[in-house]
């Protein structure tokens, strides 16, 4: 009887090993799995169909891409999950948000680092930017730092929620102007963030350039600053950056979006996915789509990202330790 | 009236051929445990990216009304709520489809979900600039004081004793706050990964309906006198029709409930059905009755959770702020085709707003026919063995709580919760009042939360949550809620003391 199960278990293994081996030269065989740590609906969810519905394309992969919502505690839950339970096959891969996981990593209680993933290639970059309401007396970010520094935790910005890009630019504004805001974290995201601010719950608000611009554009809101290295010559020509303001507020809040795998996974299938991945996102209907949608783009290479990382790391962990 | 002019638009070959396929998709869609209305809508938002704008829109609003109508099908027939929405419908549509009625409660509910659905719409057509102010209105504290009112309602609901009603709660409110807390991030009651994300309201909802029914269907599945099956009437249109004129007062307060409910965002659909379905017995003179199979439930519930769905779009369409999960679905659908929601969707591309709203519409009624139509037959379900019967449903919890997000860990959560729930039940517990608890914990919770840091900014939360007209209206809606609960519980305890003794 133990050598039957014995035996059972070696072709087993056997199997597996081959497989493995199978996988690295033919990858992908089949469909490929894209986890999204928020839910159906949200930005993430949204721009990451958008960049994998060319995945299936004979040039690119030949095999579609299927997005799988792991959402919950700000992304927790899904990078949680991400990290302990999916396989290392190149056939689930799951969708990044820097700085969220990198900060939530610094601060604990999550199962994952920045050492738990590997990254693929980055598709975008949607940097924080300060909106008030439309009748708001502020309108520029000086009279609104101003008005922080007369009336010391009065100034009440809301923002998606701790250890998100809203609440590292609200930190670094904070750091930068010596001026004390109160931030308000949100339940629902960046839209219950946004809804807070027109209707005139809090001051001010740290929300997504892309949500913000729309919300100009019906307009519900004004645009104060853009937490960036550059203005948005695209959307928001007309808007400074903080660093323009006189704060010394760099882009480490602005939320980088792309696609990573598993530590662990077969270097072959690392290898080809950086090459073509990074082609998909180029494709000429994603990109149409994504403008379309107000979201900006950022194509990065792997390389590229290994470094925005590393940077991120050093820079949060430095920003969080006060906390 | 400028809608008028863009019915064409829906009438258009392929337009309502997406709307019928979108409507008898959804109410397929619908009535799958499991499947609830945000997942149909992100399900076919990628079928949308080859269709014009309103067509594609066309295609999510059809579904969007039709899987909550659908939801109910299964709430009646295996007393499985689809959606949240639908948790009230099955507390007397299926204690009516167990009496062999099931043909009678689909049309009732259909019929009373077609009003609901087209007075919402029309809402939303007429006073959409009105309402959007009056979404605008609700802020943290009036959301918090809007989840106490909902919390008031635990009592009273399905619950033979008002004690036990309350109890139940509890562990629902309990069961909402494990997992990380959104605001801050700290960790509670997780003791185990599949915990981490807090307990996921679909999963819950499976396990909390159709596991104790299961475990009862099998522990007398034994006994040959279950295997007998019911005979199932036939039900006429007509009769349905009348019945359903009969029974105005609760049609008007779930239609009013509903629509008023549903336009305030974040709390809206899920317990539209709920507040709809207690108000109309406090409302009735037959209260007794509700729980048993009482045509009035049925109607409020239904008639409710479909007039949520037009005014729950407000917010989303004027201001291009989701009020609802499904709202933001169908945000991602319209961002897709680079329409912006806000003054952009009605100034630029009257087209296709008008005649997304208009799809609505005509779905609303497209979803009544078809739900009619295939009452009678769905109805024969009642007519399957309990084993057999125990088998299927136990098959089909198992798929939806485990598609709701791919995770087995949602698939325990279920069975544990079920089980879990077989025994309360043997002690007079029950399920409707702690899933109301499991939903309104973190909307109190968070509003709370959120209000309290807004109000330290402020003036301190004494003046934060108990100042303003609306916070005042909302206070004293809470305690004359409150206090009819016990009065009537004083009242009729002592009445029916007597009665029991009769029989």
């Amino acid at each position: 009887m133990n050598k039957l199960i014995k035996s059972i278990a070696m072709g087993i293994a056997g199997v597996a090993m081959t497989a493995t081996a199978a996988l690295a030269a033919d990858y992908p065989e089949r469909p490929i799995g894209v986890a999204v740590s928020y839910g159906a609906g949200g930005a993430t969810d949204f721009q990451a169909r958008i960049v994998t519905m060319v995945a299936g394309n004979e040039d690119i992969l030949g095999q579609p891409m299927y997005i799988v919502n792991k959402p919950g505690a700000g992304g927790r839950v899904g990078w949680n999950w991400f990290a302990t339970e999916a396989d290392a096959d190149g056939y689930t891969l799951s969708a990044y948000n820097i700085p969220h996981f990198v900060a939530q990593s610094i601060k604990g209680g999550v199962q994952y680092s920045k050492d738990s993933f590997e990254p693929i290639a980055n598709w975008g970059a949607d940097p924080a930017v300060v909106v008030v309401g439309k009748d708001s007396k502020f309108n520029t970010i000086q009279e609104l730092v101003d008005f922080a520094k007369a009336n010391p935790g009065k100034a009440t910005l809301s923002g998606a929620g701790l250890f998100v890009g809203h609440h590292i630019a609200a930190l670094q504004i904070e750091k930068a102007t010596e001026a004390k805001f109160a931030y308000i974290p949100t339940k629902g995201g960046g839209a219950a963030a946004m809804k807070a601010v027109i209707a005139g719950d809090v001051v001010g608000g740290i929300n997504n350039l892309s949500d913000a611009f729309r919300a100009r554009e019906a307009g519900n809101v004004k645009i104060l600053a853009v937490a960036d290295l550059q203005r948005n010559e695209e959307f928001l020509p007309d808007v400074p950056t903080l660093m323009e303001a006189g704060y010394d507020v760099d882009n480490a809040s602005v939320n980088f979006r792309g696609l990573m795998v598993k530590k662990g996974t077969p270097q072959e299938v690392i290898d080809k996915l950086a090459a073509k991945v990074p082609e998909m996102f180029a494709n000429a209907r994603v990109v149409k789509r994504m403008k379309a949608g107000g979201s900006p783009m950022k194509i990065m290479s792997r390389a590229e990202v290994q470094a925005m990382w590393e940077k991120r790391q050093e820079t949060l962990t430095e920003l969080l330790a006060g906390l | 009236m400028e809608f008028l002019s863009y019915f064409g638009g829906v009438f258009e070959p392929i337009s309502f051929l997406l709307l019928l396929g979108g409507t008898i998709g959804g109410l397929i869609l619908g009535a799958t445990p499991g499947l609830s209305p945000t997942m149909a809508v992100a399900l076919l938002i990628p079928f949308t990216f080859h269709l014009q704008p309103a067509q594609g829109l066309i295609l999510l609003g059809a579904a969007y009304t039709s899987t909550v109508a659908g939801g109910a099908v299964s709430a009646i027939l295996l007393k499985i709520p689809g959606a949240p929405a639908n948790i009230a419908t099955s507390l007397d549509g299926n204690a009516m489809a167990k009496k062999g009625e099931g043909a009678r409660a689909l049309h009732l509910s259909f019929l009373a979900s077609g009003v609901g659905g087209v007075i919402g719409v029309l809402l939303l057509i007429f006073l959409t600039p009105v309402l959007a102010q009056w979404a605008l209105a609700f802020s943290y504290s009036h959301l918090f004081w809007m989840a106490i009112l909902g919390v008031t309602v635990i009592g009273s609901l399905d619950s033979k004793s008002f004690v036990k009603g309350l109890l139940s709660g509890c562990i629902g409110l309990w069961l909402s706050m494990i997992g990380f807390d959104d605001n801050l991030g700290a960790q509670r009651f997780i003791f185990t990964d599949a915990l981490a994300g807090g307990i996921h309201i679909i999963p819950a909802l499976i396990g909390l309906f159709a596991i104790p029914q299961v475990m009862e269907m099998f522990a007398k599945g034994r006994a040959n006198a279950a295997i007998e099956a019911l005979e199932v009437p036939k039900q006429s249109f007509m009769d349905s029709l009348r019945e359903l004129t009969r029974n105005i007062r609760a049609l008007s307060i779930g239609t009013v409930f509903g629509s008023i409910i549903g336009i305030i965002p974040g709390v809206g659909g899920q317990i539209a059905g709920l507040v709809a379905y207690d108000q109309a017995r406090k409302f009735s003179p037959e209260k007794e009755k509700f729980g048993t199979g009482h045509p009035e439930g049925i109607i409020a519930a239904e008639s409710a959770n479909n007039a949520m769905v037009g005014p729950s779009l407000v917010p989303l369409l004027t201001l291009s702020i989701p009020g609802s999960p499904t709202a933001a679905v169908l945000l991602g659908g319209l961002i897709i085709h680079g329409i912006f929601p806000g003054s952009d969707l009605f100034d630029n591309h009257p087209q296709v707003a008008w005649t997304f709203i208009n799809s609505m519409l005509i779905g609303q009624i497209l979803m009544v026919i078809f739900g009619i139509y295939t009452a009678t037959w769905a109805a024969r379900i009642a007519r399957a063995p309990v084993p057999i019967m125990a088998a299927a449903v136990m098959v089909l919890a198992l798929f939806g709580s485990y598609s709701v997000q791919q995770s087995m860990g949602d698939v325990y959560i279920m069975l544990s919760l079920g089980v879990g729930m077989f025994f309360l039940e043997k002690f007079g517990f029950s399920a409707a009042p702690l899933v109301l608890g499991l939903i309104l914990g973190p909307i109190a919770e968070s509003n709370f939360t959120t209000g309290s840091l807004i109000a330290q900014a402020q003036d301190g939360p004494l003046l934060y949550f108990m100042t303003g007209p609306l916070n005042m209206f909302l206070i004293f809606l809470v305690i004359a809620s409150v206090a009819y609960s016990f009065w009537s519980n004083m009242v009729l305890g002592k009445k029916s003391v007597p009665a029991e003794a009769q029989s």
